[in-house]
């Protein structure tokens, strides 16, 4: 069979291929065309317009709250780590299956539950405020290392539950092998265990990453002035809400790619596995 | 007998002609352009704050704000009963849609900016900046000149003219933070996060003395201060009809010294604090 020819069924289904292509395609414009002639005809939209897109105020705030989501980045690129390593020391302590290791597990468990319970910004008010209100001299109160405390033990919480997750769905038999070859058990989970299970809930976990990029905006509630704030000044001096469409712009930026590469490992992990 | 019947009845008919086009005359300029017919729906903050409504009740009419609230009302013919009071912050004032009040009062400086979206009435006070610090950093050196308010660490209300003003006024060497109300600044303050804090007088007043236990007004940017002014204006929506009545109020108040009495009954005195040179 040469190269250049299909067979009956391949051209068959080519041809169902572009005609579903061509129907997407034709449906996606008449929506978009629909948006985009029926929403300007109802009655508020000029003011809508002027309050929420004005192209002037766009400009004009673009590079100062650019300026400052690099302030979100740095703190989301401190805490990403740290959340990762205490997520897998909460995962382990509520693992841990030797009767004289059980304070581990209740630690672990309380902590979970209390953290995942209590919204993130009370965490953040409370340990924000709260610890350097003990009397803690400069730099140990900035608001920059415990607001993200706060972030760090929030999200190490979810964090582990999913890594938990990752390490109970490891079948049985894994460690059976791996005991029947020797190892004990701290050695079967470095060596056996744990490598599959981080492995297994990296999207699930890069879902967390990309949530924590858009919590680092709590820590304004205890003054930095990073973008979600700064948006605020600028609300607050030109009476309009541009500002905050600009942030909501500038963070998609960085999101919709780590959307798309968190597909990409999903869909990347169903293939080897199947 | 007749010429003095038909006087009299002449000069009934002629007072009670005068006296109803006066009562028109003052309840005239606001008929038909209130949200509700025939009843004043004023908006202040939620919680409202001393001394501008006294006990987060502006109801009962008691502090600077509340006290104004009804003497406007009252010169455009809304009696007391007739005035009704909600809450609706900056952010709900500025939306596009409509509006739940006819005007809104809580310390809105009027700014360009902001005109250009909402109408302001003529202003009803002008506010000096006063700088908020604890004795602790009065005690390390901390002084009413601006080289030493420099090299303080600042925090303000994000959404307040205190913060162009901090930059333009006070221009400090690092860069304030800032916090969603007066009560997390002070929250800061306590923790000792920031050095120094610019709010208006009364509220710096307010603060350093209720809130802080060891509060100082260090100085004051005065009210009549060229650069930067800060007045403050009743918020209405934009192309309000009642901005014209609530002016014509505001206007016969000052001339006739009644906003003076107002402001001299709840704002105390404030000659104690030094000016910032």
């Amino acid at each position: 069979m040469s190269l250049s020819t299909l067979t009956a069924r391949q051209a068959h289904a080519q041809s169902v291929r572009k005609r579903s292509t061509t129907i997407a395609i034709i449906s996606t414009t008449v929506v978009a065309l629909l948006i985009y002639l029926l929403v300007p005809l109802a009655p508020g939209w000029p003011a809508v317009k002027k309050s929420f897109f004005n192209a002037e105020i766009f400009i004009k705030s673009f590079p100062t709250l650019l300026e400052a989501f690099l302030l979100d980045v740095m703190i989301f690129l401190w805490c990403a780590p740290l959340i990762a390593i205490l997520g897998l020391v909460i995962a382990l302590c509520r693992d841990a299956r030797s009767p004289a290791l059980y304070p581990l597990r209740l630690f672990g468990a309380i902590y979970t539950d209390v953290f995942r319970g209590v919204p993130v910004i009370l965490i953040v008010y409370l340990i924000g405020f709260g610890v350097p209100g003990l009397g803690l001299s400069r730099p140990w109160n900035s608001p920059y290392i415990w607001g993200s405390l706060a972030l760090i033990l929030t999200y190490s919480a979810y964090v582990a539950e999913i890594f938990r997750s990752g390490i109970e769905s490891i079948h049985s038999s894994q460690r059976a092998a791996a005991a029947s070859l020797g190892l004990s058990p701290s050695d079967t989970m470095r060596f056996v265990v744990l490598p599959q299970a981080i492995r297994r809930v990296v999207p699930a976990n890069m879902n967390m990453f990309i949530a924590l990029q858009k919590d680092v905006a709590l820590l304004s509630f205890i003054g930095p002035v990073e973008i979600l704030r700064q948006a605020g000044v600028y609300k607050s001096l030109y009476a309009n809400f541009t500002p905050y469409v600009v942030a909501a712009v500038i963070f998609l930026i960085i999101t919709i790619p780590a959307t798309r590469l968190a597909d990409h490992l999903m869909s990347k992990q169903r293939r080897e596995r199947s | 007998m007749f010429l003095k019947s038909s006087i009299s009845i002449a000069s009934v008919c002629l007072s009670l002609l005068v006296s109803s086009n006066m009562a028109f005359a003052a309840g005239e300029c606001a008929t038909g352009k209130t949200m509700k017919d025939g009843v004043l729906t004023i908006a202040t903050g939620n919680p409202s704050y001393f001394p501008w409504v006294i006990d987060n009740k502006p109801a009962d009419g008691k502090g600077f704000e509340a006290a104004v609230a009804y003497e406007v009302a009252t010169r455009m013919g809304f009696d007391k009963d007739k005035v009704e009071w909600t809450t609706a912050s900056f952010d709900e004032s500025i939306q596009p849609g409509e509006k739940n009040f006819d005007f809104n009062l809580q310390q809105f400086s009027i700014t360009e900016g902001r005109e250009k979206v909402v109408d302001f009435s003529v202003p009803y006070y002008s506010a000096a900046m006063a700088v908020l610090v604890r004795k602790p950093t009065q005690e390390k050196g901390a002084k009413a000149e601006l080289d030493s308010l420099k090299g303080l660490i600042w925090g303000a209300d994000a959404s307040t003219t205190a913060v162009p003003m901090l930059k333009k006024l006070i221009d400090p060497s690092e860069k304030p933070l800032l916090y969603n109300d007066n009560n997390d600044v002070v929250a800061a303050m306590k923790a000792n996060q920031i050095d120094a804090a610019l709010f208006d007088l009364p509220t710096a007043m307010y603060l350093g003395a209720a809130v802080l236990d060891d509060g100082v007004v260090l100085g004051q940017f005065p009210a009549n201060r060229s650069e930067n002014p800060d007045q403050f204006g009743m918020l209405m929506s934009e192309g309000n009809p009642l901005k014209k009545c609530i002016d014509e109020a505001l206007v016969a108040m000052k001339a006739d010294g009644k906003l003076a009495s107002i402001e001299a009954d709840w704002l105390q005195q404030t000659t104690g604090v030094p000016i910032i040179k």
